[in-house]
């Protein structure tokens, strides 16, 4: 395989994996600072345990988003150099941005809402992880905004820079509001926000689900559940909202990805499709069962309206369609079933009948790996939908400006085999970090929120694999500080 | 001043240098604790190591994903042709902070010996690692590397193992180790105490000799580093300053005012960070293939307006992040004690 194909793939694997953790502490985040206010308003002990327990998950997730973060911010120099050459002076202002604006608060709080329980009093507590919740907001907004210039480059020119006789383009800031507020970050931005608190809330409920089946923490997990429902109701309604001001908006700014998504070939009225196998030699979806015309309706409050097709653009600037396709696909799925699932679990709060029932609890447990898919397919649907552009060429004030080709941001000196080990490298270091993930976790949640309750349970695997190591484990899996309260 | 492009391009350069000297001087110690690791005897001892640091270290490191975010932001073409540079160095660099996160914040969540034993192995390993390559990529830099006229540097396995770089890196693990000690002696007691008190002769000792040696190395070996010394006379108070602040170190240790010795010896971090940037300046890159393809403040800085914004940015940004340092610093400040919460 060639440089790009390796580098393509050694930046979308390690992203992906990355984006296991932040969206989790974002959602997290959240569903941490409404107990810790709970138990800061009411003064019951037992939110503060339920507090601890997140934040113990939180952290966890939170060390491993750091340490896989990092490589994101090297590898934009390593393997596409000049890439940063041509968007350093943008994108690199918005990274930087996000170093000093919410890295700092965020890890900073951190500490003293780990380490701090005994050390400051609640009220600091409190603000500790209102402040690390919005840290992690704040970085979502500066990744967010630097990703959506690229999508719909806003603020800029590009201007011929000399270096060492060598002439080279390069973007650079016009107007710093107009690049940080261009035509699709505020959408994406709150799209990808909702899918983070989205999954917190479907993590939480996945454990408060597992603990009530198992009728283990059962206070813990009602009350949790309780909230993680209703938050996992508000937005994944939201979600919805969000995603389709957010097709309207690829469809005006970026018509190919739109037409990718949809596996839409020719322009004219457009189907949603369902489901479907698009044939990208045979210009068409196979199999696939749509809605007709109802893309134009979404699109355009028109059945007629015609929809820009690939069929438009040359050849050598379409997207691929099967990957968007499915991918796009499969979050739209999702999202619906979320839908489905929280409101009717919210129903079922009345009288406490989500409690009892039993298959509702079970499909709770599992959601949480859809949710993980959705937030991920949604991105691979974004980023695999703006080839081959990495930066969009577009129109400034009546001036087109060239974009950045993904086959022109590579690294000039690095050559396959390098990638090669460095992915298999990522490879073997991530696959074991995310069996330590699993099975740390599942001590974690094993060990449950509150030790001096439920002691007599027996302990069984939350995950299969981890449930074959036996039940003596239960005292190794203690964290060992436990005995000196 | 007037707030032309040349001099924005040089308070950049400022601003990069505080945040290498922020990053060195906070991550220096607690990558120091990693390499002292093994002299911890018990678990307990080794547990008081790690949380000597649990509070800190994830927000030290934000410095360092900062000073990347600033060199791009600033200087994209340094950014690219240095992070491109050092391909599998920075890779080796990656994994090695992956481990290091990961040992610290999984070692002590099972209780069995082999489990601990692994990941106290791996938070040795990986802190003398990352010391190790952070000093092997700054002495290179100062070499210079052999930078294209597209900017680009082909460099591959050999070229790295070179004599000078490795004895920069060198030192910088004896720094880190001597740093790191006086930390821990600041936040242990007892038996544990009296031992890393010991280490930190030793390590002061070791550092003393590199340090010695690896100037007269310098001097005789990358002569081009005084070249900006010879135009501004007054730069030799930072190596006189830098004497004395190594001196200060055994004499605080001695008067038993460890703070000072630890001032001391971040004050030595800094003075170093500062040579070497004053060793290369204007360059961020010496080139050696034509010194006239070297990437440098002029020819790798980001335009005008964005040097400007990002400015803005950083005078509002930097009182915030040292509000949230110190206090975060003040609370946990005194000797660790191991409760509930503790890695």
């Amino acid at each position: 395989m060639d440089v790009e194909t390796l580098s393509r793939l050694q930046f979308a694997g390690t992203v992906m994996f990355h984006y296991l953790f932040p969206p989790l502490t974002i959602g997290l985040g959240l569903i941490m600072v409404i107990l810790e206010g709970l138990w800061l308003r009411t003064g019951d002990v037992s939110w503060k345990h339920a507090a601890r327990f997140w934040t113990g998950i939180f952290a966890l997730n939170f060390a491993l988003g750091v340490a896989t973060g990092i490589v994101m911010e090297f590898e934009f120099g390593t393997n596409w150099a000049a890439y940063s050459r041509f968007v350093g002076d943008v994108f690199g202002s918005a990274l930087a941005s996000e170093g000093i604006f919410a890295f700092f608060l965020e890890s900073g709080f951190l500490a003293v809402l780990v380490f701090g329980w005994d050390r400051v009093g609640p009220r600091l507590h409190f603000l500790s992880s209102v402040l690390v919740f919005l840290g992690s907001c704040f970085s979502a907004v500066w990744i967010v905004v630097a990703n959506s210039w690229q999508q719909t480059p806003a603020g800029y020119r590009i201007v011929e820079t000399e270096v060492n006789g060598r002439t080279a383009l390069r973007a650079e800031i016009t107007d710093f509001w107009a690049m940080v507020f261009n035509p699709s970050s505020v959408d994406r931005l709150t799209h990808t926000l909702i899918g983070a608190l989205i999954l917190g809330a479907f993590f939480v409920s996945s454990v408060s689900a597992y603990y009530l089946l198992r009728r283990r923490h059962e206070l813990f997990a009602r009350r949790c559940m309780t909230i993680a429902v209703i938050v996992a109701s508000i937005f994944s309604v939201l979600a919805l909202v969000s995603g389709h001001d957010q097709a309207r908006q690829v469809a005006r700014t970026q018509p190919a990805k739109l037409a990718a998504f949809e596996g839409h070939f020719q322009t004219g009225p457009g189907d949603l499709y369902l489901f479907g196998w698009p044939d990208e030699k045979e210009e068409r979806v196979r199999w696939g069962i749509a809605i007709p015309r109802m893309l134009s309706f979404l699109v355009h409050d028109d059945f007629s309206t015609p929809i820009t097709g690939l069929d438009a653009f040359p050849p050598e600037d379409r997207p691929r369609v099967w990957i968007p396709f499915q991918a796009y696909h499969l979050m739209v799925a999702v999202g619906m079933a979320l839908i489905a699932i929280s409101l009717t679990s919210l129903v079922m709060l009345r009288g406490g009948r989500l409690f009892r029932c039993r298959p509702l609890l079970m499909l709770h447990v599992v959601t949480v790996l859809a949710v993980f898919a959705a937030n991920h397919s949604g991105w691979v649907a974004a980023e695999t939908g703006r080839q081959p552009w990495l930066v969009y060429p577009s129109e400034q004030g009546g001036v087109m400006m060239p974009g950045l080709r993904t086959s022109d941001g590579l690294s000039e000196s690095v050559r396959a085999e390098q990638v090669l080990a460095s992915i298999i490298m990522f490879g073997v270091v991530y696959a074991l970090l995310f069996a330590l993930w699993v099975f740390v976790l599942n001590s974690k949640i094993q060990h449950g929120p509150d030790e001096r309750a439920s002691r007599a349970s027996p302990q069984r695997g939350f995950l299969q694999a981890a449930a074959s190591i036996g039940s003596e484990r239960h005292d190794l899996l203690e964290t060992p500080t436990d005995g000196t309260r | 001043m007037i707030l032309n492009h040349d001099s924005l391009a040089l308070i950049w350069f400022a601003l990069l240098g505080v945040l290498l000297i922020g990053y060195t001087i906070l991550d220096g110690f607690d990558l120091g604790v990693g390499i002292l690791h093994p002299i911890a005897r018990s678990d307990e001892e080794r547990r008081i190591m790690m949380n000597a640091i649990g509070p800190l270290w994830d927000g030290n490191e934000v410095w360092l994903v900062t000073f990347g975010g600033a060199l791009f932001a600033a200087f994209p073409v340094a950014y690219a042709t240095v992070f491109s540079a050092f391909y599998m160095p920075f890779m080796l660099l990656l994994t090695a902070l992956i481990f290091r996160a990961v040992s610290l914040e999984f070692r002590s969540k099972v209780r069995s010996r082999i489990w601990r034993g692994l990941w106290d192995r791996g938070f040795f390993a990986s802190s003398l690692l990352v010391a190790f390559l952070f000093g092997l990529v700054g002495g290179h830099t100062m070499l210079g590397l052999p930078v294209n006229q597209d900017l680009s540097v082909h460099m591959t396995a050999p070229d790295f193992i070179r004599p000078y770089p490795i004895a920069v890196g060198l030192l910088t693990v004896f720094l880190f180790a001597m740093h790191g000690a006086i930390f821990l002696f600041l936040k242990t007691e007892g038996d544990l105490q009296r031992r890393i008190e010991r280490w930190v002769w030793r390590t002061f000792g070791v550092f003393l000799v590199a340090y010695i040696l690896l100037t007269m190395y310098t001097l005789v070996e990358v002569p081009h580093v005084t070249r900006n010394f010879r135009e501004h006379g007054w730069l030799w108070v930072v190596p006189l300053l830098n004497v004395l602040a190594i001196a200060n170190i055994p004499r605080a240790m001695y008067l038993r005012r460890p703070f000072y010795a630890f001032v001391s010896s971040g004050a030595t971090i800094a003075a170093l960070a500062f040579l070497f940037a004053a060793a290369i300046y204007p360059h961020l890159v010496p080139g050696t293939i034509d010194p006239a393809w070297s990437v440098s403040i002029y020819n790798a800085r980001s335009s005008e307006t964005t040097l400007r914004i990002m400015l803005l940015i950083a005078i509002i940004g930097i009182p915030c992040v040292l509000t949230y340092t110190v206090l975060v610093y003040w609370i946990f400040r005194g000797k660790v004690r191991l409760d509930e919460h503790s890695y």
